[in-house]
């Protein structure tokens, strides 16, 4: 990289390319070319920098000029200026949204100021469709130092006393994992990546596979040589085309480089990766399942033991890890355990990355050591919530995960305190909730989905959770009853204990998590008909404003179910046991005097 | 799917025998062309079931969506039911079996999209086009599906016209997306 005298990082990841960062880059290289600069300014599109909120991104190197929102129109004029004139093009920096300056540099911006990118490490900084890049980064030298240097045994115990756990959300420690694998004999073993993301709103995996697809292909072989396997499958989602092409250009270079294939640095060490497709079911992320989709058939999972370790793809020994799993692999390798370790809380080490969406100002990607606090997540590094409202809850670990409220936002994040606080690690996923978020919606909205993506195997899941997505729709209808409430809770625990697979014995958190912190709003929903948040369309009011309204009769006479009480030249009212909601009202009022609100103004009746 | 469906013999000979079941009658409408396309993408992944899932794609990206007739065949070269095949296309949301409009849209209904209000958006779609989720209009220039999360979490509420994607979809700018393929 050092013949250049300036790079220009352009982020060519999902969320930036779908703001034409594609064509911003292009037009770079070609006014870099334009301008006779192509020998000193190298142009990269990079994955992920993790600001998605903001694209798309271009970052200038040496001295980390960080543009945000860069339009096609924009490029000319970062040549022009800051590349052939030195001048910093100011209203294209990040604005510090509180003392309103514009920020030179990424290294002064609030969003990653707390980050520590481990997995991410190469996200953003690389060209992830060229491997000498990567290797500049020292890829494949861990691979390099497990087969050569250290071995199996000591590989293994390494990633052990690391303390390195599984990342796609149940925490187990990948060392013994590894382990167990290891120990069991067979002829033939495998390596299966699950890059199946299906937790909506959540896109970590897609991201490193998009910014950096070596460390995963290095971080299987490397599994790949300590379990005894040589060959390794990643399952990936088909709704990633990106990442997809990436992993197979990455796969293919491997391969030029003798990373890939057959006897790798010189050993008797084999190892191969191929592709094989997801087709959209959230159920094929739980082990067996996708073991089962890999073999060509219903992702329907299967009981526990035998493990995948034991009799997994095609009845052989499988060892499955998450793509963020697999991504701090070679880190721990290179850098020791002893250096993993020192990052992150007691029992989970190390960093976790995070898809921080919802209503919150710095939509993005980010990576933090574990034990850091929600607060820091949502108001230094999130930048707080949108539009000034006020923070409502953090949903964690999608749809198996629960609700953290306001009295969380000072417990630490790892494993044991979201699982202590009715919530999950989860795969990643977190979407921030503000205060016109009606939380017996979001509940609805989860159930939804699982309703959706239940395989249907077994009866609890496939039936009960269509049951509890009734019951909650009657109540977000407003036709709901305090017995409704209390089948809700039943129904939950009973989906729990019974079901197969970890989809429906987690599939009623989101209920009970709600109904835990919020249950107040369960029952302004059920007793009082109220949705506070004005989200519940069924459950909201024509209202006549006693100052707005002047009292011409007009809404009167146009109310089809006569529900509009009042005598000429004064206000109105509308009788709300007789209302059908048809707006009729609203369209006729010329004075604005009809709205639409949460709530009426209720009048209390002497009991005589 | 029926079974005892007389065979048109023309088109089933463009097919191989399976040994022992050569009575078993298959029902084909395909036109050779399609036949011999569909072979090849099986042959591709050498007729084994276990690649069934890559097979329905390559077939899927191939024809636009899997009709029984193109499962009836699949089954047959892979060696497996048609049951098997009609039971992993109807598992996975991604296969359809009908044919999808000129310019799909799909909604992205993931949990990022939904709290930026994805639901409205969704109903606008539906409203304007006239259609439910998974319909095609009756011109074939529309289609509409949900996904979820398409990983541009930034630009919620996002919509994916076939590649090309729209972000900050309010339900105002609905009528707005659909003009610029209407003409």
């Amino acid at each position: 990289m050092s013949k250049y005298k300036m790079h220009i990082l352009v982020c060519a990841g999902t969320g930036c390319s779908s703001s034409e960062s594609n064509l911003v880059c292009e037009i770079l290289i070609d006014e870099v070319e334009r301008k006779g600069l192509g020998g000193d300014v190298q142009i990269i599109r990079t994955g992920c920098f993790g600001f998605c909120e903001k694209g798309p991104i271009v970052k200038v190197l040496p001295d980390n000029t960080f543009y945000t929102n860069v339009k096609p129109a924009d490029a000319k004029e970062i040549v022009d200026e800051h590349i052939i004139k030195g001048r910093k093009v100011y209203r294209l920096l990040y604005t510090d949204p509180e003392s309103g300056e514009h920020l030179p540099d990424s290294k002064h911006m609030g969003f990653y100021q707390k980050q520590i990118r481990v997995a991410l490490r190469n996200c953003g900084t690389i060209d992830p469709e060229n491997i000498d890049e990567a290797i500049a980064r020292d890829a494949y030298q861990a691979l390099g130092k497990v087969i050569t240097e250290m071995g199996p045994d000591v590989a293994i115990n390494e990633i052990k006393s690391s303390g390195l756990r599984g990342r796609g959300g149940a925490g187990f420690p990948t060392g013994l994992k590894w382990e167990i694998a290891r120990k069991n004999d067979a002829d033939q073993k495998y390596v299966v990546c699950n890059a199946d993301e299906g937790d909506p709103g959540a896109f970590m995996d897609r991201s490193i596979l998009e910014g950096d697809p070596h460390s995963i292909i290095e971080a299987m072989a490397i599994c790949g040589y300590c379990i005894g396997a040589s060959k390794g499958l990643v399952y990936i989602r088909a709704e990633y085309p990106l990442a997809v092409k990436r992993l197979k250009i990455a796969i293919a270079q491997a391969h030029e480089y003798g990373l890939l294939g057959d006897n790798i640095f010189g050993t008797d060490f084999s190892f191969d990766i191929s592709l094989k497709y997801g087709a959209g079911a959230f159920v094929c992320g739980e082990e067996t399942a996708l073991i089962h989709s890999m073999e060509g058939k219903r992702g329907e999972p299967t009981n526990k033991p035998p493990f995948p370790a034991q009799s997994g793809y095609l009845g052989k020994p499988t060892n499955v890890n998450n793509v963020e799993t697999f991504a701090n692999i070679p880190v721990i390798i290179l850098k020791g355990a002893e250096w993993f370790s020192s990052i992150g809380t007691e029992k989970s080490k190390g960093t976790k990355v995070f898809a921080l969406a919802g209503k919150i100002n710095n939509v993005g990607l980010i990576e933090i050591p574990m034990g850091i606090t929600l607060r820091e997540i949502i108001y230094e590094i999130g930048g707080g919530i949108k539009n000034g409202k006020k923070f409502k809850a953090v949903q964690t670990g999608g749809p198996s995960g629960g609700c953290l409220t306001e009295k969380h936002l000072d417990i630490p994040i790892d494993y044991e305190s979201l699982t202590a606080s009715g919530s999950m690690m989860g795969s990643g996923g977190m979407i921030v909730l503000d205060e016109d978020d009606c939380m017996v919606s979001v509940a609805k909205f989860y159930l939804e989905f699982i309703v959706d993506e239940s395989c249907g195997k077994c009866a609890p899941c496939r039936i009960g959770n269509k049951r509890m997505h009734e019951t909650l729709k009657r109540i977000t209808d407003g036709k709901g009853t305090q017995e409704d409430l209390d089948k809700l809770k039943n129904l939950s625990y009973v989906i729990k204990d019974t079901s197969l697979c970890g989809l429906g014995q987690t599939s009623p958190n989101p209920v009970l998590s709600t109904m835990e912190h919020f249950m107040d709003e369960y029952n302004e929903h059920v007793i009082d008909k109220k949705c506070r948040a004005g989200q519940c369309s069924n459950l909201l009011y024509y209202v006549i404003s006693e100052e707005e309204c002047i009292g011409c009769m007009a809404c009167l006479r146009a109310c089809p179910t006569h529900a509009i009480s009042g005598e000429k030249k004064e206000a109105h009212v509308i009788n709300q046991e007789i209302c059908i909601k048809c707006g009729a009202c609203m369209e006729k009022c010329k004075f604005d005097a009809i709205t639409l609100r949460s709530d009426y103004p209720r009048v209390s009746v002497p009991i005589v | 799917m029926s079974q005892n469906i007389k065979v048109n013999p023309e088109v089933y000979s463009f097919m191989e025998k399976k040994t022992g079941t050569d009575n078993v009658e298959v029902k084909v409408n395909l036109s050779k062309e399609k036949v011999d396309k569909i072979n090849e993408i099986c042959n591709m992944f050498d007729n084994e079931p276990r690649e069934l899932i890559n097979v329905l794609h390559e077939a899927q990206h191939e024809f636009g969506y899997l009709p029984a007739e193109v499962q009836d065949v699949i089954a047959h070269n892979l060696h497996i039911s048609v049951a098997q095949v009609y039971g992993v296309v109807t598992f996975y949301s991604y296969f359809s079996m009908i044919p999808k409009g000129e310019h799909p849209i799909s909604i992205c209904t993931g949990t990022a999209c939904y709290v930026r209000g994805a639901e409205k958006v969704l109903e606008e779609f539906k409203k304007e086009l006239n259609i439910k989720v998974g319909e095609t209009t009756s011109d074939g220039k529309f289609s509409i599906n949900c996904l979820r999360c398409v990983g541009a979490c930034g630009l919620s509420p996002v919509v994916l016209v076939g590649e090309r994607v729209f972000g900050r979809v309010s339900p105002d700018g609905v009528k707005a997306i659909l003009d610029e393929y209407r003409k």
